[in-house]
């Protein structure tokens, strides 16, 4: 038994202590977005964000994850109360089959509360790690783009929500 | 009619109270024959799925559903089905619910493959849509005693020039529209549409895009396990040794199944599931065979094994005979859809009938091969299709299907969910073929083409389920499905001679089909088919063709195509570029030409590039690409713009890097380290797509219209930045480098 | 990489002695008139492919090309102790690059370290191995840097610490440490000996970053190949110090060097990434030559020991060590690391890594840190970096239970430091993928290099 705080929750997860994060979301917390893709740290589908910075689920086992603060893209926002960044990613219509996108919008997050006003090269460098099979970069980029800018104007509990 | 499913369905959809007109099954319809249809085919899948209700339900309370036995592999046409039903029936986009592929409620459309939903399913739901309308105002006009003419439709309700208005809900009664369309429809004027044409945010994407559930990757069924195969080595290896007793003792692990070959563990969590297949696959030992064609000689394996030719293409003109002559080789690898999430599936056995959820592209098919590998009666069989990770053909969908209804029947009364590893989807998925293409043409004193030939050597591209033998799990079972016999796909759309036939007019012209039916790798469908490399290989002769010609590639396209829409995109493409006759590009850089029309009957789709070439490294880059695309009538422009980047995105990285690698035994490219993809130092500056709308005009496929053209016209690119042709897919870094150096 | 203000003041204290001797020495050389840039056409293609070929041998794209520069238009940050150098254009553009140098210039800036102009280059050009090359490779290599495309880019000025800032401070320096003399073959070694000493020695510059160097920056002559440092990375020790658990030998040297990996030794990364993409595409006999030449300096004194009794001797888990390291290594590390699947693609046995046997943790730390990123486009191995999943603890106990439990050797002290200036100094790494400018030759074989 370990506390994990996901989403600014406790939660006492009961999962062997080599469990990667990935399965203790999707198994135990029954979140979605944290995606299998390798499980390998190859393609960045299972990215979430630890104390602020874009980690890969699939290779953070909870041995590391004591005391830390992890947030998932169902901590973002919801459909009706989204986050610039999940406003930005839906204006821009920016998914095809989507299986990557949860990961893209996470390690853009985390790069946007570390640079609020990233260049494109620094946004294509930031998600050189992940994957996509579909071809939506070209829509990726703008979408962050845009939640640049609307992150600009979002309030404060939202930054706050999202783990900063 | 048809009582017993009229019932059964209801229990399926639980419609309660509500008044639930009658509805005709794909099967059902299919035990009653199709007498009458074939008297009068109705457009699109209303062929073969003649009964309107079988595409539309309207219930008493005016909710409306529109059944589509397509699946939704992150294209998006979930939405444009939604805009079309709207659209014809005179409701807002919200009042449609869209019902995907299920064997239990949607039409047998087969698969959803080839580009064909929306010219399937699309004009099926169109013309069933407006012939609902016509019922609909119809049995208004027969209630309110007036007559059609006066009456309009308008935000689901039938509007009587004095005012008076009855809803659809109103109107609708028992088997009111089980009735068989029409071979005409009266379809609306594209001038006045309120949804259609418009780009409307797609209905999937909030889901996505917040973590709700939203790919049977997701699906939580109450008491659900998590099971694992553990895959052979290779090709044919032989199970010898499986001592299961380790890690019968794992905690959380609740059974090892067992049959022949097919071997797969189950527990109680994801996570100790995967503990349990490699505790698993290290207690096991395989007799493997060598028996892998070389990997780095291709050409000499596909242009030797034994093939069935065809002549696909003969014209001459002996009054018109070249002068000059042009000859090419150009060679594609085995290429993997690599989809981002390996493939799943949930499937539940209980009360003697299976059900499985699964991201197959047909359900009905795969039903037919899962039902004969568990000697079930397809009756008692259900698949029902939950998006997985975007698809581009058949991957291992259909497998994991199989698989988790296999170990759902060892394991009844527990939802089962499977997931593949990483390595067992590269390494197991069907992959792209890999062609040969032999051109050679000549040259007449005024730079026209007088003699084209052109032939290809490829496998079939489609061993998709039907039959069991083509699912992995019942090659490996103890009582092992042979694998059928592969064949061709048949022309106009072909498989191998995918496009293989040009759009262009030449005088004497002669395409042969070397269709190879020994397969040394596992192969199917994969986006495009053969269309990807035929038109690779014919669009990149074009140039070297104008080259030789000394004309400019757009012009000498022209030259040599009648076909006015596509001289349209072609002109469109070249103008949006800014393409000029001689007009130099910058220092490093190309400009590339290419054009297609799908399968010479779905989209045309023209595409501009412009490419930078590292000299020193022969990293190539596309820059940026402008397209034009034609597809009939638009029914969601931004949908249609998403996929034609997509394809331009993803056709360059298969252009550019991508080949399946094998040794004698293996296939050795399992992971994204060993299949390198597309990351995003390489991604275009800018994409842009001109879209040429039809009004009115059917609508054309538009899915895998950019594939071809997108890789032709890189690599033309490439060859105007370097002056150095390359032939061989894909266009490596290395290759374009000692090109240079040559 | 700073040094302590105490060795920076006797550095000082030295260099005002030696500079008292170099206001007799010439400070500055006559320069060489400029010329117009030779036309490409102007050099035979064969003698271009071998320059391409010598320059691929000697790493000049890892120095004097920048990340998301143009190939060989300098502008890349060189860290010395002394401050930072940027590398130069080396592109023929005439105003920002070598365009107006000829020949001769060239030839003179490889073996004596002077720019056309006349000025003194600073040694992280090392010059102090070019002397050893020859006419005829100058000649390629110019033909084949004079066939580039020329960049306009003018490198950002030095930032060196006073009076290092003074380039004729230089003059001196190359009166202590510039050997006059040039390579001399030795007969009594055979042929591919001597190439291979020649070109350890010479253009390829092994030493620069192999051998330690002294207060002065030079290279120790009587430590050669003892063990260096670049980047923040060690550079391990070539000579019978070496500490490799299994040790080199000509063969997998030559695979290592060729292919970039070698399944006794595991995969080069860090700043030999990048020399061994480059040694992918030049003739194997030279590759074989410099494997045959380094097997023999490092000397076959030490026991041998194979991969078989090296693996035997890693423990499973030793009992004093950190659980949190035991816990990490099995749940982050040992899923690639132990999986079986063989090298590139899979992870090397940690009892087989130098990077655990090695005197400083820095190597394993940055490793861990940073990961090895995707070569975009090419097959590759790939590693995720941990930096930003593990605390610097964290980071701490994996190390000290890695060195624990995978080598005989005694804790390492400092990891804490060593962990905080990798993370300070990798942070590029962990922001980008460094794409070296060729990949490892492809391995496409599952088990053998
Ligand atoms: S699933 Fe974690 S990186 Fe691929
Ligand atoms: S949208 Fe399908 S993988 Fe990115």
């Amino acid at each position: 038994m370990m506390t994990l705080k996901v989403n600014g929750h406790d939660t006492q997860i009961d999962a062997d202590p080599d469990t990667p994060l990935l399965y203790v979301l999707r198994d135990d917390l029954k979140l979605n977005a944290a995606k299998f893709g390798c499980g390998l740290g190859q393609c960045g589908s299972c990215t979430v964000i630890v104390d602020g910075k874009a980690v890969l689920s699939c290779v953070t086992p909870l041995v590391l994850l004591e005391g830390k603060q992890v947030t998932t893209l169902e901590g973002l926002g919801t459909v009706s109360a989204p986050a610039p960044i999940q406003r930005a990613f839906m204006e821009e219509q920016a998914a095809q089959c989507g299986y990557c996108i949860a990961g893209m919008m996470m390690r853009a997050q985390a790069l946007l509360l570390r640079n609020p006003k990233p260049t494109d090269a620094e946004i294509r460098a930031e998600l050189q790690s992940n994957l996509c099979r579909c071809g939506t970069h070209m829509r990726i980029l703008r979408a962050v783009h845009r939640a640049a800018r609307l992150m600009d104007t979002a309030d404060a509990s939202a930054n706050e929500r999202s783990g900063r | 009619m048809n009582a017993p499913v009229v019932l059964d369905r209801r229990r399926v959809l639980q419609g309660g109270g509500a008044l639930i007109v009658s509805f005709s099954l794909g099967r059902a319809f299919a035990q009653e024959g199709a007498p009458a249809g074939a008297a009068s085919k109705g457009p699109g899948s209303l062929a073969t799925t003649p009964y309107l209700d079988s595409w539309l339900r309207i219930d008493s309370d005016s909710r409306i559903t529109a059944f589509t036995g397509k699946a939704e592999l992150g294209q998006g046409f979930k939405t444009a089905f939604q805009q079309i039903a709207a659209e014809e029936l005179d409701v807002p986009f919200e009042a449609i619910n869209v019902v995907t592929a299920d064997t239990q409620l949607t039409a047998n459309e087969g698969y959803t493959a080839g580009s064909h939903s929306m010219q399937d399913s699309g004009t099926a739901i169109l013309n069933a849509a407006a012939q609902v309308r016509e019922l609909l105002i119809a049995e208004a006009a027969a209630r309110l005693g007036l007559s059609v003419e006066g009456l309009s439709t308008e935000n689901g309700a039938v509007v009587a020039p004095d005012g008076r208005r009855l809803t659809y809900g109103e109107l609708v009664a028992t088997d009111m529209l089980h009735v068989q369309a029409q071979p005409q429809s009266k379809l609306k004027d594209p001038a006045i549409f309120k949804v259609m044409a418009h780009a409307v945010p797609r209905v999937d994407i909030p889901a996505k895009v917040t973590g709700g559930e939203a790919y049977v990757q997701d699906m939580r069924l109450p008491d659900m396990v998590h099971a694992r195969v553990v895959r052979p080595p290779s090709y044919g290896a032989q199970l010898v040794e499986c001592d299961s007793s380790a890690v019968e003792k794992l905690p959380g692990v609740l059974k090892v199944v067992r049959d022949g070959n097919f071997l797969a563990v189950v527990a109680d969590k994801e996570f100790r599931a995967i503990k349990a297949m490699n505790t698993l696959a290290a207690a096991t030992k395989w007799q493997e065979r060598a028996n892998l064609p070389k990997q780095d000689d291709l050409l000499n394996v596909l242009t030797s094994l034994p093939s069935q030719d065809s002549t696909i293409l003969d014209r001459s003109d002996s009054s018109v005979s070249g002068q000059t002559t042009l000859v090419a080789t150009y060679t594609r690898p085995y290429q993997s859809h690599g989809s981002i999430g390996p493939s799943c599936a949930v499937a539940h056995f209980a009360d003697g009938a299976m059900t499985i959820w699964t991201h197959t592209q047909g359900v009905y098919p795969d039903r037919q091969a899962i039902a004969e590998m568990l000697r079930m009666p397809p009756a008692s069989v259900r698949l029902i299709h939950v998006e997985g990770s975007g698809c581009y053909g058949h991957n291992g969908a259909d497998d994991a299907a199989a698989d988790a209804a296999l170990i759902a029947r060892a394991l009844p009364d527990r939802p089962v969910r499977v997931q593949w590893m990483r390595e067992q989807e590269h390494a197991w998925e069907p992959f792209g073929p890999a062609m040969v293409t032999k051109l050679k043409a000549s040259l007449d004193a005024m730079g026209r083409i007088a003699d084209w030939n052109f032939a290809v050597w490829s496998n079939t591209h489609s061993m998709r389920p039907g039959g069991a033998g083509t699912l992995l799990a019942a090659q490996h079972m103890a009582h092992s499905v042979a694998v059928p016999p592969a064949k061709p796909l048949p022309l106009p759309e072909g498989g191998g001679d995918r496009n293989a036939i040009p759009l262009y007019t030449f005088a004497n012209a002669h395409v042969v089909h070397h269709f190879i039916p020994e397969m040394p790798l596992r192969i199917s469908a994969m986006r495009a088919l053969g269309a990807y490399h035929n038109v690779f290989s014919i669009e990149s002769f074009m140039d070297e063709l104008a080259q030789l010609a000394g004309a400019d590639p757009v012009e000498f396209r022209l030259r040599h195509l009648e076909d006015r829409r596509g001289r349209d995109v072609i002109e469109r493409a070249a103008q949006e570029f800014g393409w000029k006759r001689d007009r130099k590009p910058p220092a490093g850089r190309g400009y590339g030409f290419a054009f297609a029309r799908y399968k010479n009957l779905a989209a045309y789709c023209a595409i501009a590039s412009e490419v930078e070439v590292n000299r020193e490294t022969g990293r190539a880059r596309l820059v940026r690409a402008v397209a034009a695309v034609d597809s009939g009538q638009v029914v969601n422009p931004d949908g249609l713009t998403n996929q034609i980047e997509g394809a331009i995105v993803q056709s360059m990285s298969w252009t550019l890097y991508e080949s399946v690698s094998f040794d004698d035994t293996r296939i050795t490219s399992i992971d994204w380290q060993t299949y390198p993809i597309l990351r995003f130092d390489a991604v275009p500056d800018r994409i842009d797509v001109h879209i040429i709308n039809r009004p009115g005009q059917p609508f054309l496929g538009s899915g895998e219209t950019g594939q071809g053209p997108a890789a032709a016209s890189i690599a033309n690119a490439i060859a105007h930045a370097t002056g150095k042709r390359l032939r061989d897919l894909p266009l490596t870094r290395k290759r374009i480098k000692e090109a240079i150096d040559a | 990489m700073a040094r302590s203000p105490r060795i920076i003041a006797s550095i000082v204290a030295v260099i005002l002695i030696v500079g008292a001797a170099v206001v007799f020495a010439t400070v500055w050389r006559p320069a060489i008139a400029a010329i117009e840039p030779p036309s490409p056409a102007s050099f035979d293609p064969a003698v271009v492919k071998r320059g391409r070929e010598l320059a691929a041998l000697g790493n000049c794209n890892s120095c004097h090309t920048r990340q998301d520069g143009q190939d060989f238009a300098g502008g890349l940050p060189v860290p010395t102790p002394f401050g930072v150098v940027f590398s130069s254009n080396i592109t023929p553009d005439p105003e920002t690059g070598i365009g107006g140098w000829s020949e001769a210039a060239f030839a003179r800036a490889m073996s004596t370290g002077v720019g056309r102009e006349g000025q003194h280059l600073y040694p992280t050009f090392p010059y102090d191995h070019f002397t050893n090359v020859t006419d005829a490779d100058n000649r390629a290599l110019y033909a084949f840097l004079m066939t580039r495309s020329p960049v306009h880019a003018a490198a950002p000025p030095n930032d060196l610490i006073f009076p290092l800032d003074q380039r004729p401070i230089i003059a001196g320096w190359k009166l202590l440490f510039l050997r006059r003399d040039t390579f001399q073959p030795d007969p009594a070694k055979s042929a591919e000996w001597n190439r291979g000493a020649y070109l350890v020695d010479g253009l390829a510059h092994c030493g620069a970053c192999h051998t330690p160097r002294n207060a002065l920056g030079a290279e120790r002559v009587s430590a050669q190949f003892a063990g260096g440092e670049t980047d923040n990375w060690r550079a391990y020790a070539l000579n019978d110090r070496a500490h490799a658990p299994v040790p080199w030998n000509a063969e997998s040297l030559y695979a290592y060097l060729r292919n970039g990996w070698h399944p006794d030794h595991g995969t080069a990364r860090g700043p030999m990434a990048e020399v061994v993409s480059n040694l992918s595409t030049v003739p194997e006999s030279d590759v074989q030559a410099i494997a045959v030449y380094m097997a023999d300096v490092s000397g076959a004194a030490k026991p041998e020991r194979d991969r078989s009794a090296v693996l035997a001797q890693a423990e499973p888990a030793p009992a004093q060590a950190d659980p949190t390291g035991s816990a990490i290594y099995a749940a982050a590390c040992a899923a690639c690391h132990e999986s079986g699947r063989p090298l590139p693609y899979g992870g090397v046995n940690l009892a087989l890594s130098t990077a655990v046997t090695s005197p400083d943790p820095r190597n394993l730390a940055n490793i861990i840190l940073a990961g090895v990123p995707a070569v975009a486009g090419e097959r590759s191995p790939i590693m995720p970096g941990f930096a930003d999943g593990m605390t610097d603890a964290q980071v701490t106990s994996l190390v000290n239970y890695l060195r624990a439990r995978f080598s005989k050797e005694q804790p390492w002290t400092g990891v804490e430091k060593t962990i905080a200036d990798a993370r300070r100094t990798q942070t590029a790494l962990f922001q980008t993928s460094p794409e070296p400018r060729n990949a490892p030759a492809d391995p496409s074989q599952r088990d053998q290099p």
